[in-house]
């Protein structure tokens, strides 16, 4: 008999649709996996009984003709669910049951998606490998020399529920790479979408100018498929983007003929492991062999990039996160008067992380350092922009690396804030340039750790990106090596 | 019309000091819904009864303009004769206080919606011009409640985020006086536009008052100080006079004015540091992220245009050219746009003279005496007019509308009904006043002799007794007219 966990979300749906299995039975194959998977934490919430009973409920529908028919999904715990707790993996949250449903979310369960939980994430999406987390480490499904390693963050729970088959797919946030990252250190699809492609609207807010949703998958198709339900204009987000119905599943094409592929020179950083170089080599080499134009290109600004959006995100940040203050919902310890509260609320409630970035954000707004940091790194962003619109007059896709290594292990770079920004450094252009990215598992190294690609679209050209992608996938016929290690 | 000097000066014991005084009025917008959600924006509604989502800064919530609060504003940039900025960019103001849930105030910092304007002041030295600096959008903060509870303080979120036009004005202003007239003239410009209602009590219009003295002809300022949230005209005005003295005491001293910001003491009548410029916060401005720059299109504006209302001014002039009124009287009429229409309703269909004479008389005093507005009348303009009207066709004297007049302020009845029913119709029957008269001269016969003697003067003495005789009723022409017949 088929393991309904191990088949793709298309796979499933159409098995549903074709009655090959009823939601129950999928929703129940994952549920089986869920119970036994607490040592890799991905879940801060999980909520298997109503999914279980939403399953059951469409079991007995007439028509099964609802796009993502009794896919079971968990959700990154950054999404707003109405009656179901939302964290952002943080204590100042962790009591947080919102009475709405973010707009992403609201469109998987209206094509007939089931909620079976809240997925563990860095806090408040600030980290790189799901360690700042206020309910602890997530591991990743794969090990080296069985030590355990981070599964990337900060959508790690995302990534490493899709790895373990925890989920049908998931879907994560990406402010400087973190549905990318993750997706890389774990072997499955991440998309970022183009910004204002999907609503932001019920997503706790981390820095509201790069923030976006998108798909974590199994596959390509997963991904267009995925994309197409969360994707659309919103009116309640006045940066959501007014663009036509997207059909990316259906116009997915294999085909890289006559594709102009730009390399970035400036992507070859110094250090990179070899194995990396080589990766981006056999990348350049797929598509070459099959009738894609390669063009060395110069995104002269990219340099710039890291300390740019290590200014942007969290003078963002440190505003955004202004709104938990122990006044009106979650967490709140109490002091002598409104400050003293104020205070001991935000520096119990703040991971270390966290109020790193809110000192650094408030820092480089106040008066005074504004313009030398704020405003200048504003202008750097405009000129990374410019940089990709320069490059996009020469070529359709951009291919590079998604990390400049495979995953690492727990603590390795916890002491040393930079060195763990500099696992963003490929990510966070895409960002910057509000502009699509996609990450694809290519091979494994020579330890048995995913290895990704990634490549960046023009604005709201995600389907030359899944294309792309969808060609290479075929090409290269990256199989999963989970081994369930972890299931006793 | 220059018969006075402008004479407001404080004298110190080294010479005359001049004040100057610029405003940041605070007026709530006319409308409906607030500034970035569909609240509703009632005044004296339950606590935390019209609060959105976005109001109380739930997590994952985002701001969409009003449109029609863009209108307004724009109407009332036209009204103040304004430049127009077709690009306007939204600001965060970040502080932290218990009613503010985001912990910021949307704003807008450096591109508001409105650029420079004016406003002319009728002074009775002639007209002055006052100066507009701009006029930004923003959201008001909720409001804290320090008086329900001995330890505690609530909070009500019910105006957080209703819309404010912060309107700021030039430096031009040099005296309370000053002040008074351009409060009431830019209240009664946003009346007359329906943008703001501008009642003060309910703090739909609030201002901070900026204050600085100087030597008569310096060109210099003076260090000013900042009296913030002053929200009636009164109490500005009793605080210029406080803090234009106290400053000139410190620096007839030898003393130094620190610029700081201070608060008005309304039970001691006295300004008070509220914080100096070293506690000044920093607000940390930067652009929202959530929100694109504000644009719109010149037809925009030039449809508003179209559509406004005739202004204080141009009613002024109007009303001076049709009814031949004086600078005064239409100067007093067109204050309040209520009473100018009410003013034409009555002029319309009466008579010009005794309209001007009954409404700034009579019907002030009486509106006065019983403290309701004109809009609150008892006596509706239509029942004015016809009153003015049985004046006129002689139906009563002068004497009896005032009588009536007495009885509609109760009941609003039609002046007529109430004529027919007390029979206080004139009597202008020559045959029956003859009646009357001689009944008086016969009465009288001792004065009628005196009279004839030479005593003239009691001609008035006849007059009256024989108005008395006739229970008010008889016509005061006619029976000046008989009676000089009757006694020569």
């Amino acid at each position: 008999m088929t393991d309904l966990a191990k088949l793709t979300l298309v796979e499933s749906i159409k098995h549903i649709k074709e009655k090959k299995c009823s939601a129950s039975e999928l929703v129940g194959a994952y549920i089986k996996r869920i119970e036994k998977s607490d040592k890799l934490n991905c879940f801060n919430t999980k909520d298997l009984e109503n999914a279980h009973s939403k399953a059951k409920k469409i079991d007995t529908n007439q028509k099964l003709d609802k796009t993502l028919v009794g896919a079971p999904i968990a959700v990154k715990d950054l999404f707003c669910t109405k009656g179901v707790k939302t964290t952002a993996s943080s204590k100042i949250l962790s009591n947080f049951i919102p009475t709405y449903e973010s707009t992403v979310t609201e469109k998987l369960w209206n094509e007939d998606a089931i909620l079976i939980g809240k997925l563990n994430s860095d806090e408040f999406a600030m980290g790189s490998s799901n360690e700042t987390s206020n309910f602890g480490n997530v591991l990743n499904p794969y090990r080296l020399n069985n030590q355990n390693l981070v599964p990337g963050g900060s959508s790690g729970g995302c990534a490493s529920a899709v790895a373990a088959d925890l989920t049908s797919a998931t879907i994560g946030t990406d402010t400087g790479g973190s549905i990318r990252q993750p997706a890389a250190f774990t072997g499955i699809v991440g998309l970022k979408p183009t910004y204002g492609r999907c609503s932001r609207w019920g997503i706790v807010a981390f820095a509201s100018s790069l923030d976006q949703a998108g798909p974590m998958t199994k596959d390509v198709k997963d991904a267009a498929l995925m994309l197409d339900v969360i994707s659309g204009y919103d009116e309640k987000d006045s940066t959501s983007a007014k663009k036509p119905k997207s059909s990316f599943l259906n116009s997915i094409k294999s085909n890289v003929k006559g594709l102009k592929v730009g390399i970035p020179k400036e992507y070859r950083v110094d250090n990179m492991p070899k194995e990396v170089d080589d990766l981006w080599k056999e990348g350049i080499k797929i598509l070459k062999d099959n009738g894609a134009i390669i063009k060395d290109i110069s995104l002269p600004h990219t340099k710039y990039a890291l300390p740019t959006y290590y200014i942007i995100a969290p003078a963002e940040a440190s505003s955004n996160l202004a709104r938990y203050d122990g006044v009106k919902y979650g967490f709140r310890a109490e002091g002598k008067d409104l400050t003293e509260m104020y205070e001991n609320t935000r520096s119990k409630g703040f991971g270390t992380e966290v109020k790193r970035r809110i000192m650094i954000g408030t820092y480089v707004l106040s008066s005074g350092y504004y313009d030398a940091y704020y405003l200048k790194a504003q202008k750097v962003r405009n000129l990374i922009k410019i940089d990709f619109d320069n490059a996009y007059k020469n070529v359709d896709v951009i291919l590079t690396p998604t990390t400049p290594t495979p995953a690492f292990k727990f603590g390795e770079n916890v002491d040393d804030p930079i060195a763990m920004y500099l696992n963003d450094i490929f990510t966070v252009t895409a960002n910057l340039a509000g502009l699509p990215a996609i990450s694809l598992p290519i091979k494994y190294n020579k330890d048995g750790l995913p290895l990704a690609l990634q490549l960046f679209g023009k604005s709201f050209d995600e389907q030359t990106l899944l294309n792309t992608a969808y060609f290479i996938e075929q090409q290269v016929n990256f199989k999963s090596q989970v081994k369930d290690w972890w299931m006793s | 019309m220059s018969d006075k000097e402008f004479n407001y000066y404080i004298s110190g014991e080294t010479g005359k000091w001049e004040v100057v005084i610029g405003l940041e009025v605070h007026a709530q917008v006319s409308s409906n819904a607030k500034l970035f959600s569909s609240s509703s924006t009632k005044f004296g509604s339950e606590p935390n009864s019209q609060v959105s989502l976005i109001d109380a800064a739930m997590p994952g919530m985002l701001p969409v303009i009003n449109k029609f609060c863009v209108e307004q504003a724009v109407r009332t940039g036209l009204g103040l004769k304004a430049k127009i900025n077709l690009l306007s960019v939204f600001d965060r103001k970040n502080y932290f206080y218990a009613d503010l849930p985001q912990g910021y105030q949307i704003s807008q910092f450096k591109h508001p919606i409105v650029g420079e304007g004016e406003v002319i002041l009728d002074m009775p030295y002639g007209t002055k011009k006052i100066g507009i600096e701009r006029l930004h959008l923003e959201q008001d903060a909720g409001k804290s409640l320090h008086d329900q509870d001995p330890t505690k303080t609530f909070i009500d979120l019910n105006r957080s985020g209703v819309a404010l036009m912060e309107i700021v004005s030039k430096p031009d202003l040099r005296s309370p006086e000053e002040v008074a007239e351009y409060i009431k003239k830019l209240r009664s410009i946003m009346r007359y536009l329906g943008t703001c209602d501008g009642n003060m009590e309910e703090g739909s219009l609030r201002a901070d008052v900026n204050v600085s003295v100087r030597k008569i002809g310096s060109k210099e300022f003076g260090t000013r100080c900042e009296i913030k949230n002053v929200n009636s005209i009164k109490f500005m005005q009793q605080a210029i006079q406080y803090e234009a003295k106290r400053q000139v005491e410190l620096l007839e001293d030898g003393k130094k004015i620190d610029q700081e910001t201070r608060l008005f003491d309304t039970k001691n009548n006295e300004t008070r540091q509220m914080r100096s410029k070293e506690d000044a916060h920093d607000y940390r401005y930067f652009p929202d992220p959530d929100l694109p720059p504000l644009k719109f299109e010149q037809t925009f504006v030039d449809q508003i245009k179209k559509k406004l209302p005739e202004l204080p001014d141009d009613k002024k002039e109007r009303l001076i050219k049709d009814y031949k009124l004086s600078n005064y009287e239409a100067g007093v009429l067109i204050s309040d746009k209520d009473t100018s229409d009410y003013f034409e309703d009555v002029a319309k269909n009466s008579d010009v003279k005794l309209a001007i004479n009954w409404v700034i008389g009579d019907l002030f005093a009486a509106l006065n005496k019983i403290g309701k507005s004109i809009k609150e009348s008892p006596i509706s303009s239509k029942n004015l007019s016809k009153l003015i009207q049985l004046i006129k066709n002689n139906t009563i004297s002068g004497r009896i509308a005032k009588e009536v007049f007495e009885l509609m302020i109760n009941d609003n009845r039609d002046p007529k009904v109430i004529v027919e029913e007390k029979g206080l119709v004139q009597e202008s029957n020559v045959d029956e006043l003859e009646k009357i008269i001689e009944k008086v001269l016969k009465d009288n016969s001792e004065k009628v002799a005196e009279y004839k003697s030479g005593k003239d003067k009691l001609f008035g003495f006849f007059v009256g007794s024989v108005i008395k005789e006739s229970k008010g009723k008889a016509n005061p022409a006619l029976v000046n007219d008989i009676l000089k017949k009757k006694l020569s």
